[in-house]
C-alpha cells in the first residue's frame, strides 16, 4: 500500500494511458493474431493497473475486487478467442489474419 | 432475480438435457419458460425489487424483460430447424440462454461491475455461436472479428469505468449520478464518459463503429444472425439507455452532440451502402444498422422519456427482423446456398407464404404508412422534432426514403418476375412462426400505446 501511494497518482494515470494506448495501436497495426490477443491482455491489464492504484490512493476496496473480475472474465475471453483460432488454423493452416478475407463488400 | 434465476436454471437444464433425455420437447420447456419469466415479470411490476445494490429490477428493465422473452420465443421457434440438425443441441440451446442471462443482467444493473459482466456474459457464448459453423472459414473469420473487436470494445468500457471512478470514487450508479451533478465536469469523468459512449457505440453498431457488423451478420449462421440483430440489439440498447439517462444524466449538455452526430453518420452511411448491396443478408445487416440509426435519436432525446418509443421500435423492429431472417434462411437452403437477390427472384410463385410475409416485414421496416414501422419511425422523428433536431428528423427521413429504394429491389425481384425453380415447402411451425409475425405487426400497427405508455 504505501509502495503505491509513493509515487503520484498522475504517473499511474499517464503509464496506463500509454499501455492501453499501445495495446489499442498494436490491435489496429499488427497482423498475427496471437500478437492481437496479446494486445488486447495488455489494454485489460492497464485498465487493472488503474483500477489499483486509484483504489489504493482513495483507501477504498471495491476496485480491486472489480480488477479480480476482469482477470477471471479476460481468461474466458481468451479462452474462446484461441479456441477460435485454432478453428482457423485448421482451415486455413496460418494464424495470419490476411486470409481472413471472405468477408467483404 | 427470479427472473435471472429461471433463465439460468432452464441453461442448466438443457446442459443436463442429454442425460435426462429431454431432447425431443425440450423447444417446448425452454418455450414455457420464457412466458414463465414474462409472467414473473408481470408480477414484479412496480415493484423495483433491489438486488443487493447490484441489479435494480425496475419497470424499465422488466419491460425491457417482456420485449427481450417476446423477440426470444418468436425467434426458437423460428430456429427449430437449426437446433434439430445438429449434433450438439444441448450446447447451442445453453450458450443462447446464457447469452440471455447476460442480457437480463445488462437490462437491470445498478453497479458498473454488472454492467461489465452483463455485456461478457452477453458476448462470450455469442462469439461461440458466430463460429458454430466450424468447417466454414467465412463463419470462423466472423467469429473472430466479432471477438476481437468485442473484447476491444470491452476495454474501452473498463477504462471508462475505470475514470470515471477515479472522479467519483464509486461504482454504484446513484452514487456517481450524485457526485457527477455536483458540479461541472472534470476532465477525468468528461474522457471515462466519453470512452464507455465509444464501447456502447461498438456494441449496438452505430457508425463510425459498425464496420464489424455487416462482416459479421454475413458470416454467422442465419439464425444466429437473427439472434444478435434482434435480441442482443434490444439489450444493448436498454442498457446504452439505462446508462446515459441516469448515470450520465447530468452531462447531457456534453454528450448530446456526439450522439446527434452518431445518429446521422450512422443513418447516411448504413442507407447508403446498404443501396448497393447484392447479397440479401449483409442488405438486412446494414437495414439493422440504419434502425440503430433511429434507436439513436430515441436516444438522443431521452431528456422527453423516451423509453416508451424506444420500447416500441426495438419491438417492431424485432419482429419484422426475425420474420426477414428466417424466411431468408428457408430461400438460402432451397437455392443451394444462394444468398444474392437472384435468389428472390419470382418467389411469390415458388411460396406465397415467405414471399407474402417478407414482402410485409419490409414494408414496416421502411416505414410505409399503415405499417407498424411507419408509427415507430413516426415517434421518433416527432421526439427529434419536439427536442429542436429538425436537421436530424431531415436526414432521417431522406434515409427512410433510401431504405425504400432498397427494399423495394427485393420487392420487386419477388413479386415481379417468373420462376422455374421447385417450388419450396414449408413446416408448420414455419408457417405458425410467419403467420404469428405479421399478425404481431398488425396488432402493433393498430395499438401502439399499449406498448408506449408503459414506460410513459
Amino acid at each position: 500500500m504505501q509502495l503505491i501511494s509513493g509515487i503520484p497518482l498522475i504517473y499511474y494515470i499517464y503509464l496506463s494511458a500509454a499501455m492501453f494506448s499501445i495495446g489499442a495501436l498494436g490491435v489496429m497495426i499488427r497482423r498475427n493474431a496471437i500478437i492481437m490477443f496479446m494486445c488486447i491482455e495488455l489494454m485489460l491489464n492497464a485498465v487493472n493497473l488503474l483500477m489499483v492504484a486509484f483504489s489504493s490512493y482513495m483507501g477504498d476496496n471495491s476496485a480491486q475486487v472489480f480488477v479480480f473480475f476482469i482477470m477471471a472474465v479476460a481468461a474466458a475471453e481468451v479462452a474462446v478467442g484461441l479456441a477460435i483460432l485454432i478453428m482457423i488454423y485448421r482451415n486455413a493452416n496460418t494464424s495470419d489474419t490476411e486470409v481472413l478475407n471472405q468477408l467483404k463488400f | 432475480m427470479k427472473e435471472l434465476l429461471l433463465i439460468s436454471g432452464l441453461g442448466v437444464l438443457s446442459l443436463l438435457s442429454g442425460l435426462l433425455n429431454l431432447r425431443k420437447g425440450f423447444l417446448l420447456i425452454v418455450i414455457l419458460g420464457l412466458l414463465g419469466n414474462i409472467g414473473l415479470s408481470i408480477a414484479d411490476w412496480n415493484l423495483n425489487e433491489d438486488v443487493y445494490g447490484m441489479m435494480l429490477m425496475d419497470n424499465f428493465a422488466l419491460a425491457f424483460n417482456i420485449v427481450m422473452s417476446v423477440s426470444a420465443i418468436l425467434w426458437f421457434i423460428s430456429a427449430s430447424s437449426y437446433f434439430n440438425n445438429d449434433n450438439n443441441f444441448s450446447d447451442h440451446f445453453s450458450l443462447v440462454l446464457f447469452s440471455m442471462c447476460g442480457g437480463l443482467v445488462l437490462l437491470s444493473y445498478s453497479n458498473m461491475s454488472m454492467l461489465f459482466l452483463g455485456i461478457e456474459i452477453l458476448s462470450i457464448p455469442l462469439f461461440v455461436l458466430v463460429g458454430s459453423d466450424k468447417t466454414k472459414l467465412s463463419s470462423n473469420e466472423a467469429a473472430f472479428k466479432y471477438f476481437l473487436l468485442g473484447a476491444f470494445a470491452t476495454a474501452f468500457l473498463l477504462f471508462g469505468i475505470a475514470l470515471i471512478y477515479g472522479a467519483t470514487g464509486s461504482f454504484q450508479n446513484a452514487t456517481i449520478a450524485a457526485k457527477l451533478s455536483e458540479g461541472p465536469a472534470n476532465a477525468m469523468a468528461f474522457t471515462g464518459m466519453l470512452l464507455m459512449l465509444v464501447a456502447m457505440a461498438f456494441k449496438v453498431s452505430a457508425a463510425p463503429f459498425h464496420f464489424w457488423a455487416p462482416d459479421v451478420y454475413q458470416g454467422a449462421p442465419s439464425y444466429i444472425t437473427a439472434f444478435m440483430a434482434t435480441v442482443v440489439k434490444t439489450v444493448a440498447f436498454a442498457a446504452f439507455y439505462r446508462l446515459f439517462s441516469s448515470t450520465f444524466g447530468s452531462m447531457q449538455a456534453e454528450y448530446r452532440i456526439i450522439f446527434a452526430a452518431i445518429a446521422a453518420l450512422t443513418l447516411l452511411i448504413a442507407n447508403f451502402t446498404a443501396a448497393v448491396q447484392t447479397n440479401v443478408k449483409r442488405l438486412l445487416a446494414y437495414s439493422s444498422i440504419s434502425h440503430a440509426g433511429f434507436m439513436m435519436i430515441a436516444l438522443l432525446c431521452m431528456a422527453n422519456n423516451t423509453s416508451g418509443i424506444l420500447l416500441y421500435y426495438v419491438l417492431v423492429y424485432s419482429i419484422s427482423s426475425i420474420a426477414a431472417f428466417s424466411i431468408f434462411e428457408i430461400v438460402r437452403t432451397q437455392s443451394n446456398g444462394k444468398e444474392d437477390i437472384d435468389a428472390f427472384k419470382g418467389l411469390i410463385r415458388r411460396n406465397r407464404w415467405l414471399a407474402g410475409v417478407f414482402a410485409f416485414s419490409m414494408l414496416s421496416m421502411s416505414g410505409i404508412p399503415p405499417m407498424a414501422g411507419f408509427m415507430a419511425k413516426y415517434l421518433v422523428f416527432t421526439a427529434a422534432i419536439d427536442n429542436g433536431y429538425m436537421w436530424l428528423a431531415l436526414i432521417g427521413i431522406v434515409g427512410s426514403l433510401i431504405a425504400v429504394y432498397y427494399y423495394f429491389k427485393v420487392i420487386i425481384a419477388m413479386f415481379g418476375h417468373e420462376s422455374d425453380e421447385a417450388p419450396i415447402s414449408i413446416t408448420a411451425s414455419q408457417k405458425f412462426i410467419l403467420v404469428l409475425c405479421a399478425l404481431g405487426l398488425i396488432a402493433l400497427s393498430i395499438f401502439p400505446n399499449l406498448v408506449i405508455n408503459q414506460l410513459g
